[in-house]
């Protein structure tokens, strides 16, 4: 049976020559990509990427499954009609820090709420790539740019907070190069019924070079990130040195010594957890990554055929329910 | 007893109050029973943007026009012969638009000072003399309405809530109709709240006793309308809205294909996605969207997965969709979009009617980016205009625009129940996979991509379908291969591919017809849309030999005779409501120079006035050789 055929990763990549700048964190996202479909054994016909406009947007030209290159932010909203019609597809939505969070702001925000089963990815490099530079929504105060050559004053957004406001019931995190803890959460995203929310850490080297250095350097990376894992302690650094604690006056995390008593256990499900962790910053603390936040609901396509027993199929002919009101005979 | 039967051919009847009075209740009520006792009829429902604007002022009107009778009914009647007013502000916005010698019937209960100081009346209109001329008959109705409610114990507001029921009670027994299918509907709507049901039935029936006892009511006229003579068959009622929804509806059914409606409400749209909301059963599924461009995005993504994707709203929600057709152009999917158009620009006149979105539609977005236009011409015949606007989405893989209006959505006629085995099959593309060869697939040719010579449509080609997977979005496409493509050669024959693929259209729809009058003639009457009625009734009531009237359905591209057929007549008179959009199009398209006659009241337009105005581009008869020769020219 076709079914028993099993995909590579090398089966997942289109022929189409890929136009990335040489260096961009993208090629690493797209090949632990291929890798982790081919790991999830899904096949290529049934699954869909679908994308805005920006660098990352380009992803689904790269993959040899169906895909969508869509308009401005509008990704996701073109991937909830087709995820509500056609349920059973993997659909993921690529998009950026641009096209999801400033011109597509609205529709991530619906996505999300409404619990469709959208993959989401959204790749952040804190700067408008493909139209040259400018500052995005989630630059940093001071970011110097075309549009903003004196430094930028425009407060930035936190990308997880804002799903997390919006009511994702899954958020997660990764760097680009992290091939075991991308291909970790993309595989998490991939088994989570509802919506998904992934932010990718993504390395601009043209524009915005080594943005996040100061937690993905091999050098500060132990102590400046924690990787989070459902029902362990929330400790980081050398040999798990350092732990994080409610401190109970101010309602915020600080650090403590890895093997205090106090170090919290990290509750996926919490969603006040999920927020402290979110707005976790290097250097006073460290930048979160993983499955921050998993709680299950309903998905919008389910109760969308709750609504639609027969699965839109029809049970009724127009013959007759034009026929369902007041009519009358004329010889 | 004073026998003051009048018998009629046909009457316009005019209910108006506040817009919480019910009085488009009272207007659907009263059709219902009208088109059961055999009448022809046409409505105009006309009611203000504020749902419950400050009782008793005039911008606060609800109005409600129904033209009954025996003759072909074709629009809601110029000057109303009967107006019910419940206020003193009803009085006042409908006084301008009645006939002269008009019966009027008043609440008398609602001239208090106060509601007439909220109507700007200084003095009672009852009083001054401006009501001579007029047959006024004055009714208590709220007193007489709160009395016969009495038994069932409703507060002071709830008792006065029945008094449509209570004069339509009054107008059954004036135009002599039954009220049984108004007391069913009372008891199926009311059926959880037997209090209210009751009190209802009691209105409607005390209403109807006072016009039946004649020593109180000897001024209460009765109307004898003749029986229409319909062609034999089976109808109903139908409002255009209703008749829209049911014919993308079975659209889907003839293309065995469900239908995805994502919409975000607008007036005077939401009507549509209500009623599609009710037609589960027939494979509907709704999507209400965060925003315009969120719903025909999900429109679009919902027809790429093999769905037929439809989005509506009206002219502020369509320019912000515009972005979204180019890309439904450039992936080349079908999709239908539905306009409901309305008064403009910006947020403009929301429940007043227009036709100023032909532009839009036509030329409205970014590139060269051409869309088959279409428009309904009556509610009835929204029903077979969006199961066409549907066949030419999916034959030639592209978005279709339907432009309806305000009218049109609400308005309501008898509609002749069409039998669905007059439909030909809805027939996609299908993947033709024996026509790409060994040698073009080693060529890079993409089955996706390997359009209907005929109709320049590709194969609809879904996410799931092994062997053929494939990429497409809003960046230009190699024309075999639909990988990207920036090369200059490929983009002038996409682009070209683009426009032959709209124009490719004409091949597969009807010659234009006329509607009305000779194929050459003096005067062309050109129309298109919702002023179908007006323009039919003028020009038929005129009788003048050298006039026809021409209703154009397919706006872009155009029949291809309607060139020829207009060339046959001297001088070609183009009514809109706008300011001259069909005229631009017909210069355009065919090198002709229309007279344009604008309207943009936000009403529609009378017959009495287009008759008025045909008249005036019309020769007088010693003069029209003279004339033909001086084609398109005014004197």
């Amino acid at each position: 049976m076709s079914a028993e055929v099993h995909f590579s990763a090398k089966d997942f990549a289109s022929s189409e020559e890929v136009r990335w700048c040489p260096g961009c964190g993208d090629y690493a996202i797209l090949k632990t990509m291929t890798q982790t479909l081919a790991k999830l054994g899904v096949r290529p016909e049934e699954t869909v990427f679908v994308s805005g406009i920006g660098c990352a947007s380009r992803f689904p030209y790269y993959m040899e499954t169906y895909g969508f290159h869509t308009i401005h932010g509008r990704a996701p909203a073109v991937a909830t009609g087709l995820k509500l019609f056609r349920p059973e597809l993997d659909v993921w939505v690529v998009t950026g820090d641009g096209d999801g969070l400033s011109i597509g702001g609205n529709h991530l925000l619906h996505a999300l709420r409404r619990n469709i089963g959208l993959k989401i990815l959204l790749f952040n490099n804190e700067i408008y790539g493909l139209t040259k530079g400018q500052y995005s929504p989630t630059s940093r105060l001071g970011t110097r740019s075309p549009s903003s050559p004196g430094g930028s004053f425009d407060s930035p957004i936190v990308a997880g907070l804002f799903a997390l406001g919006a009511g994702a019931g899954f958020i997660a995190r990764a760097i680009d190069t992290d091939k075991l803890g991308l291909g970790g959460v993309l595989e998490a995203a991939h088994g989570h019924d509802g919506a998904t929310f992934v932010e990718i850490f993504q390395n601009c080297i043209v524009y915005n070079d080594k943005v996040f250095a100061s937690f993905t350097d091999k050098g500060n990376a132990a102590d400046a990130q924690i990787r989070v894992e459902h029902g362990e302690p929330l400790t980081f650094g050398e040999n798990n040195s350092k732990g994080l604690r409610l401190d109970m006056g101010s309602l915020t995390l600080e650090v403590v010594g890895g093997q205090h008593s106090d170090v919290l256990i990290h509750d996926e499900t919490n969603a006040t957890m999920a927020q402290l962790l979110l707005a976790m910053e290097p250097p006073a603390l460290p930048m979160a990554l993983g499955v921050i936040h998993r709680r299950l609901g309903q998905s919008f396509e389910t109760s969308f055929y709750a609504a639609h027993p027969t699965g839109m199929a029809r049970t009724a002919r127009v013959a007759d329910v034009l026929r369902q009101t007041n009519t009358w005979s004329v010889d | 007893m004073t026998e003051i039967t009048s018998s009629r051919e046909s009457i316009v009847v005019r209910f108006a109050g506040d817009s919480g009075d019910g009085v488009q209740l009272m207007g659907t009520q009263f059709v219902t029973s009208t088109a059961l006792a055999g009448s022809d009829f046409a409505t105009f429902p006309d009611y203000p943007a504020e749902i419950r604007a400050p009782a008793g002022t005039t911008f606060g009107v609800s109005a409600y026009q129904i033209n009954l009778g025996s003759e072909p009914i074709t629009t809601a009647g110029d000057a109303p012969q009967v107006l019910v007013a419940f206020n003193p502000a009803a009085l006042k916005v409908s006084l301008p638009l009645i006939a002269d010698s008009a019966l009027i019937l008043l609440n008398a209960d609602s001239f208090t000072d106060r509601s007439l100081t909220k109507a700007g009346y200084n003095e009672d209109p009852r009083t001054t003399g401006v009501l001579d001329g007029y047959q006024v008959v004055s009714l208590e109705v709220t007193r007489l309405t709160t009395e016969a409610v009495k038994p069932f114990g409703l507060s002071k507001s709830d008792a006065g809530r029945c008094k449509n029921f209570w004069a339509l009670g009054v107008v059954q027994w004036m135009f002599g109709r039954e009220l049984d299918t108004i007391e069913q509907w009372v008891r199926i709507r009311f059926e959880k709240n037997e209090v209210l049901r009751d009190a209802n039935l009691a209105a409607l029936h005390a209403g109807n006793a006072y016009g039946e006892t004649a020593e109180l009511a000897a001024a209460i006229p009765q109307f004898e309308i003749a029986q229409a003579t319909f062609s034999a068959g089976e109808y109903r009622g139908v409002r255009g809205s209703d008749a829209l929804a049911l014919g993308l509806a079975a659209a889907g059914e003839l293309a065995s294909r469900p239908l995805m409606f994502c919409s975000y409400p607008i007036t005077p749209a939401s009507p549509l996605l209500h009623r599609l909301a009710q037609l589960g059963e027939l494979g509907v599924g709704i999507l209400q969207a965060e925003d315009e461009i969120a719903a025909v995005c999900a429109a679009i993504g919902a027809s790429f997965g093999g769905a037929i994707g439809i989005t509506s709203s009206s002219g502020p929600g369509i320019a912000l969709k515009t972005e979204a057709m180019g890309l439904a152009i450039n992936a080349e999917l079908p999709l239908v979009i539905v306009d409901s158009q309305r008064g403009g620009p910006s947020t403009g006149l929301p429940t007043k009617t227009e036709q100023s979105d032909l532009y839009l539609a036509v030329y409205g977005r970014n590139a060269d980016a051409p869309v088959p236009v279409l428009a309904a011409s009556s509610p009835s015949d929204c029903f077979d205009v969006a199961i066409e606007a549907v066949r030419i989405a999916v034959r030639h893989m592209t978005p279709v625009i339907l432009l309806t209006d305000g009218y049109l959505a609400n308005a309501a006629e008898p509609w002749r129940l069409p039998d669905m085995d007059d439909y030909a099959p809805i027939e996609a593309n299908e993947p033709q996979i024996s026509e790409v060869s060994q040698s073009a697939k080693a060529d890079g040719q993409s089955m996706a991509f390997c359009r209907d010579p005929k109709t320049l449509g590709r194969p609809w080609i879904v996410p799931g379908t092994a062997a053929s997977v494939y990429r497409v979005g809003g960046l230009e496409k190699d024309i075999r291969t639909g990988h990207i493509s920036y090369d200059a050669d490929n983009h002038q024959l996409m682009t070209q591919l683009r426009a032959d693929k709209v124009a490719r259209v004409a091949d597969f729809i009807p010659a234009q017809a006329v509607e009305t009058g000779p194929s050459v003639g003096a005067l062309a009457v050109v129309g298109w849309g919702s002023t179908h009625g007006a323009l039919y009734q003028a020009v038929r009531s005129l009788g003048d030999s050298r006039v026809s009237h021409i209703h154009i359905r397919h706006l872009s591209p155009l029949p291809k005779n309607l060139g020829e057929l207009l060339g046959g007549f001297d001088r070609i008179l183009v009514p809109e409501m706008n300011m001259g959009q069909l005229s631009t199009l017909l210069r355009d398209r065919l090198g002709l120079d229309p007279i344009p006659l604008p309207k943009v009241t936000g009403q529609p337009f009378l017959v009495e006035e287009l008759i008025e105005a045909i008249r005036a581009e019309l020769p007088r008869p010693d003069v029209r050789a003279a004339s033909s020769s001086s084609k398109g020219e005014r004197i």
